[in-house]
């Protein structure tokens, strides 16, 4: 079925909090039902896609940034929207006040700017909206 | 009939809150409502049978699910559940999101 559609609200920054991999793991096994899925990054969770991000060595254990192979939230939602180009359909939307405030405008190809208004098109839409607020 | 689901993400020593989606859960079931909690991230530790947290939610009739890579992440194995409690993957919960009549919840 592919009328099924599934919205998600983020609030959290990256590296902060266990809630953005839960919610990235829930993208994926949406999208790889076939579910399309909408994404409305608010406040920190604009953070998610940024460009700049880069994996790090961990010089007290002597390793390096390929040894360490750390994984990057922008990495990951760059694979989301690959496998969510067309059908099933990711759409990723950063709220655009969230990121002037955060300087946050560097994002991986594919994430779009918009406002609230746009959260409430995308809930009014789908089968069910899920909100995951910062604790 | 609606279907709920709430999802916890807390850890129950760090947080009272917990006990506010055990006993919203269970009354939302009395009402005659399908109810799902689905215990992710810190939320499993409250799974294990060893803390005595959920036998409540399970005798009354609430379907239990605990996050399998959660599970896997602190070092809880599927044999120190509490009974009622199921371990689970992230795609069953798709699966109930995606229901129709489906109300969401995370806490």
């Amino acid at each position: 079925m592919n009328n099924r559609r599934l919205t998600l609200a983020l609030m959290d920054p990256p590296y902060e909090s266990a809630n953005s991999t839960t919610a990235l793991r829930i993208i994926s096994a949406a999208l790889e039902k076939g579910i399309d899925v909408n994404v409305f990054a608010y406040e920190g969770a604009v953070c998610l896609p940024l460009k700049d991000q880069a994996p790090h060595a961990n010089p007290v254990k002597g390793t390096t940034v390929e040894d360490e192979s750390h994984p990057t939230t922008k990495a990951f939602i760059s694979s989301l929207l690959e496998i969510g180009k067309d059908k099933p359909l990711l759409t990723w939307v950063n709220c655009g006040l969230c990121v002037d405030e955060r300087g946050a405008s560097n994002v991986v190809d594919g994430v779009k700017r918009g406002s609230p208004a746009d959260f409430f098109k995308m809930a009014s839409e789908s089968t069910n909206t899920l909100v995951i607020p910062t604790k | 009939m609606t279907r709920y689901v709430f999802i916890e993400s807390r850890d129950p020593f760090e947080s009272r809150d917990t006990q506010f989606i055990e006993e919203t859960a269970i009354a939302v079931k009395e009402r005659g409502h399908e109810v799902t909690v689905f215990l992710v991230q810190n939320g499993v530790l409250a799974a294990r049978e060893s803390v005595r947290r959920l036998g409540r939610l399970a005798d009354a009739g609430v379907t239990v699910l605990a996050d399998d890579l959660s599970l896997r992440e602190r070092g809880i194995t599927a044999q120190e559940l509490a009974p009622g409690v199921r371990e689970s993957g992230i795609d069953a919960l798709v699966d109930a999101l995606v229901e129709k009549n489906t109300k969401a919840l995370w806490h």
